[in-house]
């Protein structure tokens, strides 16, 4: 979706305004919602596509207002809601007042470790060999899909290079959505500043972008 | 609650988290919400939050460069399958699993961004800090990172080609800086030492031998496993 989080290119967000030095969390509260996140991810009801898409989903006011630990909390109560597992009014309350859906399974202290650890491969087999190699010219797709995309829309309709191949991966765009993994052969694509942001780029600059096989098409 | 916290609080903390910031009280409520109903552990959530805060943090990313520079059969391993090199330091797990090292040269500097949201190599420089987050780098990395890069201090020659890797997929980067002169007698735990986070993101190079120490530079993600 064209949502507030695709960013490239934008302009008016002022300085970045690098913080030296910078604490790991700026607030208690910070803490509390990096381990929710990951602690309410454990229960295995939604794929971390779907929660990118929370997130990009919120309306983009809020969005632009919030700090990035902020953003991840509202987002949360979004999927808990779809998910069954607390509704709005127990949000409103700050308490539970239904059973909700039951979890499949709970993340417990003494598995953190193993858990974090493992972490959680996206990479899958693929059916059928890539469709470009290395070297390969390609213009990526201009398409603008209501749902969740990881094209972003400076990367559209551009003409770009293989730079490599990688491996298959799980499709963003459908696992998002429930519609399952559908995984595809993964490329790293470079472009010229010039082909990205006209005759004022930066002559020395190259962008690439990580580009499912069906965002391609040859050039 | 229905527990209590065991938390370092500093002045700071203070300052954003109490009863009246209404955001701090509503991640209080979801906590307690998800704790009364059985989804979360709270002890869990103390441990994840241990993990980053304390354990995993860039000083695992020094010593992955540290070792490059020193070992050119790690280099050319870390080049070639950058996952199973770090794996061999320790360092595997969440937003980690699929790793890419890409390396600075006399006319090309490395950049990583995620324009579409966070996307971060956690496992080798722990989590990210706001800026890295934050709309104002995102928008401007792919567009302007001389600019980008003058703003923490580093101006490049014009000549030097500016690589922007924008992680839109799981593929995480790190930048592996050229080795620093007159570092030939160092050892690699020494070397670790000169290796910035922000070196390891594009947006700064390592430090030479007798500058600033980089504790000052690094978030405070001190102790066991993240040592130098």
């Amino acid at each position: 979706m064209n949502g507030p989080h695709d960013l490239g290119g934008q302009m008016g967000f002022g300085p970045v305004a690098p913080e030296v030095p910078e604490p790991v969390f700026h607030a208690d509260w910070e803490r509390r919602a990096l381990g929710l996140t990951l602690a309410a991810g454990a229960l295995g009801a939604w794929t971390i596509d779907e929660s990118r898409h929370a997130r990009e989903s919120l309306p983009p006011a809020t969005y632009y207002a919030a700090s990035y630990y902020e953003i991840w909390i509202r987002a949360l109560e979004v999927l808990l809601e779809r998910h069954g597992f607390v509704a709005a009014d127990e949000i409103e309350a700050g308490r539970p007042l239904w059973p909700g859906v039951r979890p499949k399974q709970v993340l417990h202290p003494a598995d953190v470790a193993r858990v974090l650890a493992r972490g959680g491969p996206c990479n899958r087999p693929v059916e059928g060999a890539p469709r470009f190699s290395a070297g390969d010219r390609v213009r990526t797709i201009n398409e603008h899909p209501t749902g969740h995309t990881r094209l972003p829309r400076y990367a559209r309709g551009k003409l770009g290079v293989i730079e490599a191949v990688r491996e298959g991966f799980v499709f963003p765009d459908t696992n998002a959505h429930g519609k399952g993994e559908n995984p595809e052969h993964v490329y790293t694509v470079t472009f010229d500043g010039h082909e990205l942001w006209g005759k004022g780029a930066d002559p020395a600059l190259t962008v690439s972008i990580d580009a499912w096989e069906s965002y391609l098409e040859p050039a | 609650m229905t527990h209590t916290h065991d938390h370092s609080h500093d002045d700071h903390d203070h300052h954003h988290d109490n009863e009246l910031d209404p955001f701090a009280a509503r991640v209080r409520a979801l906590e307690t919400i998800l704790t009364e109903k059985g989804l979360i552990d709270p002890a869990a959530v103390d441990a994840i939050v241990e993990t980053y805060e304390h354990k995993v943090g860039p000083r695992n990313g020094a010593r992955v460069v540290a070792k490059a520079w020193a070992d050119p059969d790690f280099r050319d391993w870390l080049a070639r399958d950058a996952t199973a090199a770090i794996a061999s330091l320790g360092y595997t797990g969440r937003q980690g699993e699929h790793m890419q090292a890409v390396f600075n040269t006399e006319d090309t500097h490395n950049l990583v961004v995620c324009t579409l949201c966070s996307c971060y190599p956690w496992t080798v420089l722990g989590v990210p800090p706001v800026w890295y987050k934050a709309p104002a780098y995102r928008s401007q990395a792919v567009i302007n990172p001389r600019g980008v890069l003058a703003e923490f201090g580093l101006k490049l020659p014009e000549t030097t080609r500016i690589r922007v890797w924008d992680s839109t997929a799981e593929l995480r980067y790190m930048v592996v800086p050229m080795r620093p002169e007159e570092t030939g007698e160092l050892s690699e735990e020494e070397l670790a030492k000169l290796v910035t986070r922000d070196c390891m993101i594009g947006t700064g190079l390592p430090l030479r031998p007798g500058s600033l120490s980089p504790l000052a530079l690094w978030p405070a993600t001190g102790e066991a496993g993240t040592a130098p």
